[in-house]
């Protein structure tokens, strides 16, 4: 009886220690939030130097978002650099993290090779693409490089092709990325039992059908959870085709994505618009979320 | 016969491991050039006066390294200015992160209360929403609040960061026996003394981890920071090198481009080489659960 007084009186403190992180998130997260949502019902922006609005219009916004139809440009944009984004990023991570977690294989000198591979997530996105925009400029040292070497007789205009520039907005965040993928699925790896590689090998099973039938089911949920973070961030994508294209999206709006098109009502300070596309955006993350939410959960069961 | 086939099996299992061997370090030689290879044209190209620059592209460093940043250091971008805000946004968000995290990684660790059971999955579910898509309120709000230009609305707001929380959380059922605090109520330590004396120096290896990530993500931010200052003095580095996007770049002096680019990315790296070791682990470690 008398201890558990006690308890009850030490565990007031876990309601005080929480006490900054509500206080901060109500006030910067959840507040922000409402009123975002709470926007996305007004018709308010400047139009010249007028302001019109704020008022009132329902569903106006979200209907005008989806009849202008700029947003499914957009998302498919986003879609398409992420792919080309994630595809060889996925697979090169699987083939390292497999390599790495191989102990028969001996590899020498893995710290360095991860070190370097993790290097270009710590890279300030911003620099790294207007590095990436000097170098690969129509008189920047890639165009005279490739001219020297023969391989082309005129500067290859990479900003001013829909398919150059998607690549390389999709092979930087590659780059940015695919080191991070490498050690999370490398841990992924390394958690599975080693028996089971053990009786394998017993069993005369070369490493491409251990990869395929022990290595690669046991990392669905890992897979899940990396693939939908991706995806999560993918959506996300600003950074790096801002400072490419000066926020402008060229060649023909073909890199805009959806937080370019954010940043864009943001900065007109069309409220209304901005607040549609910022709910439409939370939709999506929520539901990809919850799904993450569920692998993960399911995940910590088991073990 | 069967001695044969397992003979046999066994060599061609072992020259399968000799070629994916060599295979495997040449995949690695060539993904790894390619990580590299941008910043030694980076650093190649800093080094080298504008005139040389459009002469064509080399391997070899030129001498111009100094000159090219004394220009940049007299020119229109207030880089110091924009360095030392970084600094201060950077080093204020990745200790005020760390520190309130913890603490409410202990709420949840250390205390049985009646709602624990709601806050950690709601902590959990709002884990993946992205600070952009509550943008506009929040810009609202700082002008409310008349906090545009301050860095306040940039540092204050990591307080509530669910990411780092989960790390430490998980770090916490790992290494922080709960008989410990138990020890040291009954020596009479008042619970934030507790905190504060003994839990803090236990989780000095997470903290560690968590401080560099948030202190890079910081210093990498551009979204937030280009919303709320708006006033040149106040601009950090990554608005800076927008600028300089923005900018007729034509009119440049390359050399002084480059060497602001490189002023922006090369501390990082130099920080990262002395710490990759812990971070590598770091995200291993933060990884096993998500």
């Amino acid at each position: 009886m008398k201890g558990n007084k006690k308890a009850v009186r030490y565990n007031k403190w876990g309601y005080i220690f929480l006490i900054p992180f509500i206080m901060v998130y109500v006030v910067f997260q959840f507040i922000p939030m409402v009123t975002t949502i709470y926007n996305s019902f007004f018709e308010n922006y400047m139009s010249g130097l007028t302001q019109i609005g704020p008022r009132f219009v329902g569903l106006e916004n979200y209907k005008n978002l989806f009849a202008q139809g700029d947003i499914g440009l957009y998302m498919k944009n986003t879609l398409v650099m992420w792919i080309i984004c994630f595809i060889p990023q996925i697979l090169l991570s699987l083939l390292l993290g497999a390599w790495f977690s191989d102990v028969r294989l001996k590899l020498k000198g893995t710290r360095f090779f991860k070190t370097v591979i993790y290097l270009p997530n710590l890279i300030m996105a911003s620099a790294f693409s207007m590095l990436f925009f000097t170098l690969f400029s129509d008189g920047g040292p890639i165009n005279s490089l490739l001219m020297q070497i023969g391989f082309i007789s005129e500067p290859y205009k990479f900003l001013s092709n829909v398919g150059s520039a998607r690549g390389l907005i999709a092979l930087m965040n590659c780059l940015m990325w695919f080191g991070n993928t490498t050690i999370l699925l490398m841990a992924g790896m390394m958690g599975i039992d080693t028996a089971l590689f053990e009786a394998a090998e017993v069993d005369g099973a070369t490493s491409t059908q251990v990869f395929f039938k022990i290595t690669l089911p046991l990392l669905r949920p890992i897979l899940v959870y990396v693939m939908i973070t991706s995806l999560i961030g993918g959506l996300q994508l600003f950074d790096v085709p801002q400072i490419l294209t000066n926020g402008t999206g060229d060649p023909m709006r073909s890199t805009m994505t959806l937080i370019m098109f954010l940043n864009k009502h943001l900065y007109s300070k069309n409220y209304g618009m901005a607040g549609a596309l910022s709910v439409v955006l939370f939709v999506i993350t929520a539901v990809l979320s919850l799904i993450v939410f569920k692998v993960t959960g399911n995940d910590k069961r088991k073990g | 016969m069967d001695m044969a086939k397992n003979e046999g099996q066994e060599l061609n299992k072992g020259m399968g491991l000799h070629a994916r061997r060599i295979l495997a370090y040449l995949v690695l030689i060539t993904v790894s050039f390619l990580c590299l290879f941008w910043f030694y044209v980076l650093f190649i190209n800093a080094t080298r006066s504008n005139s040389d620059l459009q002469s064509g592209f080399t391997f070899i460093p030129g001498g111009n390294l100094a000159e090219n940043w004394k220009n940049l250091v007299n020119g229109t971008l207030p880089i110091w200015n924009g360095l030392l805000n970084s600094l201060i946004v950077s080093t204020c968000s990745a200790a005020l992160c760390v520190y309130f995290s913890t603490m409410t990684a202990y709420a949840i660790h250390a205390y049985e209360f009646k709602l624990k059971k709601y806050i950690y999955p709601f902590i959990l579910m709002i884990m993946m929403i992205p600070t952009q898509v509550t943008a506009l309120g929040f810009v609202q709000l700082v002008s409310k609040m008349k906090l545009e230009d301050s860095f306040i609305p940039l540092i204050v707001p990591t307080v509530a960061a669910p990411v780092t929380f989960f790390y430490m959380k998980q770090y916490m059922e790992s290494s922080l026996p709960l008989s410990l605090i138990e020890a040291a109520r009954i020596d009479g330590s008042g619970e934030f003394r507790t905190f504060n004396a003994i839990v803090l120096p236990l989780m000095k290896p997470a903290i560690a981890v968590q401080a560099i990530f948030t202190f890079v993500s910081s210093w990498n931010n551009y979204f937030t920071p280009a919303l709320i200052l708006h006033d040149d003095k106040k601009k950090t580095l990554p608005i800076l090198i927008a600028q300089l996007r923005a900018a007729d770049w034509l009119k440049f002096d390359m050399g002084q481009v480059y060497v602001m680019i490189a002023f922006s990315i090369f501390p990082v790296i130099i920080v990262y080489l002395f710490l990759s070791k812990h971070i590598v682990q770091g995200v291993a470690l933060g990884s096993v659960k998500g």
